[in-house]
């Protein structure tokens, strides 16, 4: 079988705020052997404007779609969003006949047609389906033997269900078996399917606030030493916005929140600057001397 | 209640009621199905939002669309509290898909009423600007090399003004007003 290729996707969020995650993220897919093509030009996925004009949300996925096809190759994401919207938009031109005409009439006034020949997929479905369990487990040299952790999925990976039909989203699997692959343990906990909430923090804080509080509240009662992440929004609430919602509730949660590479990527022997974990609001300090010792 | 407040029932009057308003709603993409909701409330219980919430209630608003309440709905600012999470989409009995209405809705908000979150407003400005919704600060991109990483794609702003013009996106930005929070 060739070597995976994609043409990565970075989004906004990541190259903003979330450096951490791109560059773990880079540093397990070279060892795992997925190649990585940079995008030869960019507009942001479309997701931030879809509660603005559903058209310019089309317009613009379709048009990052249209590179790809161009240069005959699937799209890796990173962030949750973006893949959900570019994943939605492809599938829908692909299906959707009239809608396909309607939006290749806006993509023709810039020189492009949308095609539909290529596919989308988010870093955790290329973990599981192009490399696949038996060679992350092969590529795990320290395994993380008595670190617990627990995940977040997040929704755009997994919801709404018809669009993707890959993970369940009412008990999402494939971050728990990627995390039990590094040796760590993988909690249950209360709600763990639920929303962060990071998408409406712009017009109201305190509703994602007491969202994150009662996920953290879960994931202490459990005895988690980490929450996993796979999506900057996702990071964003439960990490940046940790101090602030300690404050907000007057309580100590103290709960490193990882991306998923910077937990494969310490099983696979990286040493942790590699990995960018100095990046992180919430210092992992005690797993990594846990780790290390 | 003190007994010189007189009680006014919250009535609806008929004159508020569009006939029509869910026979058009229905013809946009993600609400075609709205005339299939029979009211259950599974979208309001499982809604993450509702569960901190006193406003927003998506039940009511797929009633209120039916009803043809348009302008109590396009008024109601609670509309921008939903996180897209598509909780309700995937429990729906009648397989409504209630967060494409309240997508609709904030659209047909800010193109008939030209009123939207401040927040949107900017991203907008900052995609128009750079390709990116955000910003992303001179400091970042030498960070950028310091750490290895391979410089950020170029943005191809004629193409992105251009899909803002076609799609009319720009008219409906050009004279909106904004608003900074929503209530809980």
């Amino acid at each position: 079988m060739p070597e995976p290729k994609y043409l990565l996707f970075l989004g906004c969020v990541i190259p903003y705020r979330l450096s951490s995650y791109e560059i773990s993220a880079r540093k397990i897919l070279d060892k795992l052997g997925v190649e990585l093509v940079e995008m030869p030009e960019f507009n942001c996925c479309g997701f931030p404007m879809d509660p603005i004009n559903h058209d310019l949300m089309l317009t613009l996925a379709a048009r990052n779609l249209c590179l790809a096809e161009k240069q005959n190759l699937n799209i890796l994401t990173l962030c949750n969003g973006c893949f959900g919207i570019l994943n939605e938009t492809n599938k829908m031109l692909k299906e959707d006949k009239k809608l396909r005409e309607k939006v290749n009439g806006y993509l023709k006034e810039i020189g492009m047609e949308f095609k539909g020949t290529i596919e989308v997929k988010h870093l955790v479905h290329v973990l599981v389906e192009d490399v696949g369990f038996e060679k992350i487990k092969n590529a795990v040299k320290k395994p993380l033997t008595n670190l617990r952790v627990t995940q977040h999925t997040g929704c755009h990976i997994v919801r709404p269900k018809k669009l993707i039909e890959k993970d369940d989203p009412e008990n999402p699997t494939f971050l728990k078996t990627l995390i039990r692959l590094t040796g760590a343990e993988c909690l249950d906990y209360m709600d763990e399917a639920e929303c962060c909430g990071n998408p409406i923090i712009g017009v109201n804080e305190t509703i994602p606030f007491q969202m994150a509080k009662e996920k953290f509240d879960h994931i202490i009662a459990v005895g988690a030493q980490a929450l996993i992440t796979v999506c900057p929004f996702c990071h964003m609430m439960y990490d940046l916005n940790q101090p602030r919602i300690e404050k907000a509730f007057n309580m100590k949660i103290g709960i490193p929140v990882l991306h998923y590479p910077q937990l494969l990527g310490l099983a696979m022997g990286f040493p942790p600057e590699e990995l960018a974990l100095n990046e992180l609001r919430v210092k992992p300090t005690e797993l990594l001397s846990q780790i290390q010792g | 209640m003190s007994e010189t407040q007189e009680y006014v029932p919250n009535v609806i009057k008929a004159e508020e009621m569009d006939p029509k308003f869910k026979y058009e709603i229905s013809k946009l993409p993600g609400a075609e199905k709205i005339m299939l909701c029979f009211q259950c409330g599974t979208c309001t219980a499982d809604c993450p939002i509702s569960r901190f919430s006193d406003l927003y209630r998506p039940r009511k608003i797929a009633r209120m669309v039916q009803f043809g309440l348009k302008d109590r709905l396009l008024s109601d600012n609670a509309l921008w509290l939903c996180s897209t999470c598509f909780t309700c989409v995937d429990h729906c009995p009648q397989n409504v898909e209630i967060a494409g209405i309240v997508r609709v809705l904030r659209n047909l908000t800010i193109k008939e009423r030209g009123v939207m979150p401040l927040v949107f407003k900017e991203l907008a400005s900052n995609l128009l600007k750079t390709g990116y919704v955000y910003e992303i600060p001179e400091s970042r991109h030498k960070k950028r090399i310091e750490q290895g990483l391979p410089q950020l794609p170029k943005p191809n702003l004629e193409d992105v003004a251009k899909i803002f013009e076609v799609t009319g996106s720009s008219k409906i930005l050009e004279n909106v007003k904004t608003f900074e929070k929503v209530k809980s």
